[in-house]
């Protein structure tokens, strides 16, 4: 029974950072159609952002630069995101796949940019004070740190869903990505439609960013951990779909945790890769499908 | 969709010039192809002014958080050496590679390195996989590798100097320190899916039959895998005495905070790691890793005065926030060795370094080095360390003198069959 | 069919202008390049025509087909390891076991994996084959599904690191990440010996060329009239009674078989096939060097391979520490203002200077076919600069 909860947990902490990883995504990806190779830079960028800011505000604030780092890496984060935008993505609109490669080489750059001034080994973020240790309910050690994880992104994910849902701005982001040219003909300003979604969804990776230095490397090639199973989630979840996304992650975070205990490592991974090439024949458009009319 | 551009003539213009930029970065190669065909002075002969030395680290990809620190110290080293008057009178020139975490590159830039620059030795690799990669091109030009980290053992190329450490200086020694003066009894291993962490626990586990220890757990995770709470949580169901940890790069940063994250620490259960070393220790923040265990050949606190100097001129050329650890140590120790062995020959020719090699000795910060002239690899003293709070690393155990390096454990017993 | 022949526009390339051009290269790969480059450099030109055979491979599937093939390195590590298998075994002997099998100690005789590529009449079809078989299996499934742009890239890419992660798992059986290196011979030739590396530079262009002739007739055909329309409009084709997925199948089978044949040739050329060449990273790359010759033009694609990695290694020879900045800006830079490559450029700078020097030799501008239905859009640069489109 310990076993069990200790690995319900585990795979509750892993589905946080994909989901974590991957709510940027939802919007430039699914909304967008941006396929952003740069995202995992983005995240690295939030990453040493922390860093950052504990250097600057010495030993003596680590709590304080951590908390301080949240809002800042969003907002580093969106701002790479809205220059990025700005210079390169919207000449590329309507070309999905062309993104894919500019975004890749956007991301070489960043990578050597951070390896220039940050230098090539690995920084260290320590975690704060507060979120030291953790509890034990019921067998299961439950660490602040990963609970600390689950609640940003349960807070995020809230907020997205109100802003979503209950904003006029919300309102005006679903439109576009529904129906472009009817929302532009309503009097949508697409184009600033679109640089606020792609700067909310830079911004939520670094957001992501800040996190998972509790529990990982914060170096140069951080990204690349993270992109593709960001992008999975994605697409198992249903493009832009924010349920989806959440169940993909719950999903895909409970088979690794589990396959991994009953197995290894490797296996773990190839294995959720494999289960979700067979999911995708079942289901080709992922979890939550957006009705559409229309053949394609 | 598939649009034709026919836009305005600045289009066309625009065109121009960019395709203009690539052939000319496509041009920059074809020039320096010139030199390899018309230059015939180099190292082997040592004819021009200076001697080249190619210098082939990861400078890019994930494997530059440690490789980029190693051709640091090489550089130092060939600096000192220039700045005392140079090998055989000439100065070298060193020629930096990047092997791009890519073992086939590596491959295709030591030929480079011998076959344009006329490299007289070239010091480099990492990974075992990038050794491997580039053993065949060595030993098929007949040029030199110095190779500056600890490894798996069972090698021994004609054509390599492997001045880090083989497993009977540093695993072995490890674990007869967890079995004297831990008492461990029962013992886990993780380590990352590749060469290196599967051929020590295949000699831990023989250690370990002959020696009365018991191996209650075995894990492996891909390079660059960040996700270690499951593995920990069969370490704390499997109840090991201590853990011996072979976790490389990114992943070793993971492995520490989430161990240290799930409650564990050196007090509970003691790990001994053959992997993180000074440099890492930065990375990973002392904080999840204070009063573990690590084995190796040099610690930035290895008394000395050669130890002394070498760290203060690193961290005089390199910044204060820098630290000294073993393969920054071995890659500095590299260059010192070939240089002295090409003076002692009064050449630098490949066969002839090599027979003056034999023997060498070396006044290195870890101490005396004496180069085997059988296998190539060096006598060294084993050091088990002691993570320290300020993140450098005590000496807590010692052997007696250098040891003579055995890459094929033959002098041991228990090793038969491996 | 003819319904749909009769809708495109025929193109048909003057057959002069082409083979001159086709001797032209032929030419200077044969005869001048090993005639002016050293040992090293043609061997190195030799590793990057072997990645120009894959780029064909792509540009028939994602230039002509429109499937962002974004997995070769699983098709063309697949080619690299049944190649290498067989070559460990020959360099091994009879008898022996090859030295990577023996590191595990877990072997006595040659596993069951192993054994049939002892064979190099198993080893060498298989190279190509197995390839085949794979992205068959998984073809047939995602294209009837209807799978496509990024949900297909992503999925190819997922299945490139799923095979990475069991290559490297399986190390005892297949060298984990270290792969497998130290070859010796290839079919008697020597790998380590300049001048039979010579006779296999020799055998690789030979194999680009066959395979560029080959993949350029099948894209003439009525074939590859078919793949563009299920390119450009899968449901158009479809009411016409075709069955795109299968034409999208074969040209994604035949991308996968060139990258497995590149695999194959790779190994002896360069003397080490690793999971580091087939994972995510390459995968991407190989994309982009088709993306930056010129998706539209199978030559442009083979041209981009060799471009891009030419340019990379003499980039970071000449700023080791500062390359991928170049190569990075290289990438936005060429993708963005050049949609469509390098060939695309170089075709309406000879476009822009023709109408410079005579006004109505090019096509002038009122005459520019209407954008109407998809089918005829597509098909218009054809239409304008029928020699160069796919030559």
């Amino acid at each position: 029974m310990d076993v069990f909860l200790n690995q319900l947990f585990v795979g509750l902490s892993i589905a946080s950072i994909l989901l974590l990883v991957a709510l940027g995504l939802t919007f430039t990806f699914g909304q967008m159609n941006v396929i952003n190779m740069a995202h995992g830079e983005f995240i690295m960028a939030g990453a040493y952002t922390t860093y950052v800011l504990q250097t600057a505000l010495g030993t003596g604030a680590i709590g304080l630069a951590f908390g301080l780092a949240l809002p800042a890496a969003f907002l580093v984060a969106g701002t790479l995101g809205l220059i990025l935008e700005f210079l390169v993505i919207r000449r590329l609109y309507g070309r999905p796949l062309d993104t894919l490669l500019v975004t890749w080489g956007v991301g070489l750059m960043l990578q050597q940019l951070a390896r220039d001034i940050f230098g090539a080994q690995n920084v260290n973020v320590s975690a704060p004070g507060f979120l030291d240790g953790g509890v034990t309910i019921a067998g299961a050690d439950l660490s602040y740190p990963r609970l600390f994880i689950i609640t940003v992104v349960l807070f995020v994910v809230t907020a997205i869903a109100i802003y979503m849902g209950r904003t006029p701005a919300g309102r005006r982001m679903r439109a576009v990505m529904q129906n472009r040219p009817l929302a532009s003909v309503s009097g949508v300003r697409t184009t600033r439609v679109d640089r606020t979604t792609f700067f909310i969804g830079s911004g939520l990776a670094g957001l992501a960013g800040v996190a998972i230095t509790l529990l990982g490397p914060v170096g140069p090639t951080l990204g690349l951990g993270y992109i593709i199973d960001a992008f999975l989630v994605v697409i198992v979840g249903g493009l832009g779909q924010l349920r989806g996304a959440i169940v993909a992650a719950l999903a895909l975070g409970m088979a690794n945790s589990f396959i991994e205990y009953n197995t290894s490592t490797s296996i773990a991974k190839a294995g959720v890769f494999l289960l979700i090439v067979l999911f995708l024949q079942w289901r080709p458009e992922g979890i939550v499908v957006q009705k559409r009319r229309g053949l394609a | 969709m598939h649009r034709p551009i026919r836009g305005p003539r600045w289009a066309g213009r625009c065109a121009l010039a960019v395709a203009a930029t690539v052939l000319a970065a496509v041009a920059v190669g074809c020039g320096s192809d010139g030199s390899d065909t018309s230059s015939s002075s180099g190292g082997t002969t040592a004819s021009g002014d200076t001697i080249p030395v190619g210098i082939l680290h990861s400078l890019s990809g994930t494997m530059a958080i440690s490789e980029v620190s190693v051709r640091d110290a090489e550089l130092l080293a060939i600096e000192e050496i220039n700045k005392a008057g140079g090998v055989l009178g000439k100065q070298l020139e060193p020629v930096i590679e990047d092997g791009a975490s890519d073992w086939p590159t590596f491959a295709e830039k030591a030929q480079k390195l011998i076959s344009t620059d006329k490299v007289a030795a070239t010091f480099g690799g990492w990974t075992s996989a990038s050794r491997k990669a580039m053993l065949p091109v060595f030993e098929r030009n007949k040029s030199l590798l110095y190779y500056p980290v600890q490894y798996e053992g069972l090698e021994a190329s004609p054509y390599i100097f492997y001045t880090g450490a083989t497993t009977n200086q540093q695993i072995i020694p490890g674990l007869e320190f967890l079995k004297k003066e831990l008492k461990v009894k029962d013992l886990f291993l993780v380590g990352s899916d590749y060469v290196f962490p599967r051929t020590a626990n295949k000699e831990i586990k023989a250690w370990a039959k002959a020696n009365g220890m018991k191996i209650v757990g075995e894990e492996y995770s891909p390079l660059g895998n960040t996700n270690y709470a499951t593995t920990v949580n069969k370490i704390k169901q499997a109840k090991p005495d201590a853990v011996f940890q072979t976790i490389n790069g990114d992943s070793n940063v993971a492995f520490w905070k989430q161990f240290k994250d799930s409650g564990l620490d050196a007090k509970s259960l003691p790990v001994i790691s053959v992997s993180t070393a000074e440099d890492e220790v930065k990375g990973v923040g002392i904080d999840n890793i204070v009063g573990q265990y690590v084995a190796w050949n040099y610690y930035q606190t290895t008394p000395g005065a050669e130890n002394e100097a070498f760290v203060k001129a690193f961290k005089a050329k390199y910044g204060q926030d820098r630290v000294t650890d073993d393969p920054i140590e071995a890659g500095y120790v590299a260059v010192h060795l070939w240089a002295l062995a090409a003076e002692k020959a009064g050449s630098t020719d490949v066969e002839k370094v090599k027979a003056a090699s034999k023997g060498l000795v070396f006044e290195a910060p870890e101490g005396k080095v004496t180069v085997d002239g059988e296998n190539q690899h060096i006598y060294k003293t084993a050091r088990i360390g002691k993570l320290r709070p300020d993140g450098l690393i005590d000496t807590v155990s010692e052997s007696d003198g250098p040891i003579k390096p055995d890459p094929f454990l033959k002098t041991y017993p228990w090793a038969k069959g491996l | 069919m003819s319904t749909l022949a009769r809708l495109l526009p025929r193109s048909k390339p003057t057959p002069s202008g082409f083979l001159v051009r086709f001797a032209l290269m032929a030419a200077t790969l044969l005869l001048i390049a090993p005639a002016v480059l050293s040992d090293f450099r043609l061997s190195l030109l030799a590793k990057f025509l072997c990645f120009a055979i894959i780029a064909i491979g792509i540009g028939l599937a994602w230039g002509q087909g429109g499937m962002l093939v974004l997995g070769q390195g699983l098709f063309f590590g697949l080619g690299g390891y049944c190649m290498g298998m067989h070559m460990k075994i020959v360099d091994a002997g009879p008898g022996n076991l090859p030295d990577i099998l023996t590191y595990s100690g877990q072997y006595d005789s040659l596993p069951l994996l192993w054994k049939p590529f002892t064979s190099a009449w198993f080893a060498v079809p298989m190279a190509i084959l197995l390839p085949m078989a794979i992205a068959a299996l998984l073809g047939a499934a995602v294209f009837r599904q209807r799978i496509r742009g990024a949900y297909f890239a992503i999925l190819s890419q997922a299945l490139a690191a799923a095979f990475v992660i069991v290559i490297v798992g399986n190390l005892s059986l297949t060298g984990g990440t270290n792969g497998l290196t130290n070859f010796q011979t290839f079919f008697g030739l020597s790998v380590v010996d300049p001048a039979d590396q010579r006779i296999l530079y020799f055998v690789v262009v030979i194999a680009l060329l066959l395979v560029f002739l080959m993949t350029r007739s099948l894209v003439l055909a009525r074939y590859g009239r078919l793949l563009i329309a299920s390119r450009d409009h899968e449901d158009r084709v479809r009411f016409l009674g075709y069955d795109p997925a299968r034409i999208k199948l074969v040209a994604y089978v035949l991308a996968a078989g060139l990258a497995g044949l590149a695999g194959a040739l790779f190994v002896p050329v360069v003397g080490i096939i690793s999971p580091a060449l087939l994972g995510i990273v390459p995968s991407i790359e190989m994309v982009i060097w088709v993306a930056l010759g010129g998706r539209q033009a199978l030559a442009w694609a083979a041209a981009g391979a060799v471009m891009v990695n030419q340019a990379k290694t003499s980039i970071s020879e000449e700023w080791p520490s500062g390359w991928l900045y170049v190569q990075g800006l290289l990438f936005v830079v060429v993708i963005l203002f050049l949609p469509k490559g390098v060939g695309g450029a170089v075709a309406n700078i000879r476009e822009y200077i023709g109408r410079r020097i005579s006004p109505r030799g090019g096509v002038p501008r009122s005459e520019k076919p209407k954008p109407g239905p998809q089918v005829a859009a597509s098909a218009a640069p054809s239409a304008a600069r029928p020699p160069k489109e796919v030559a």
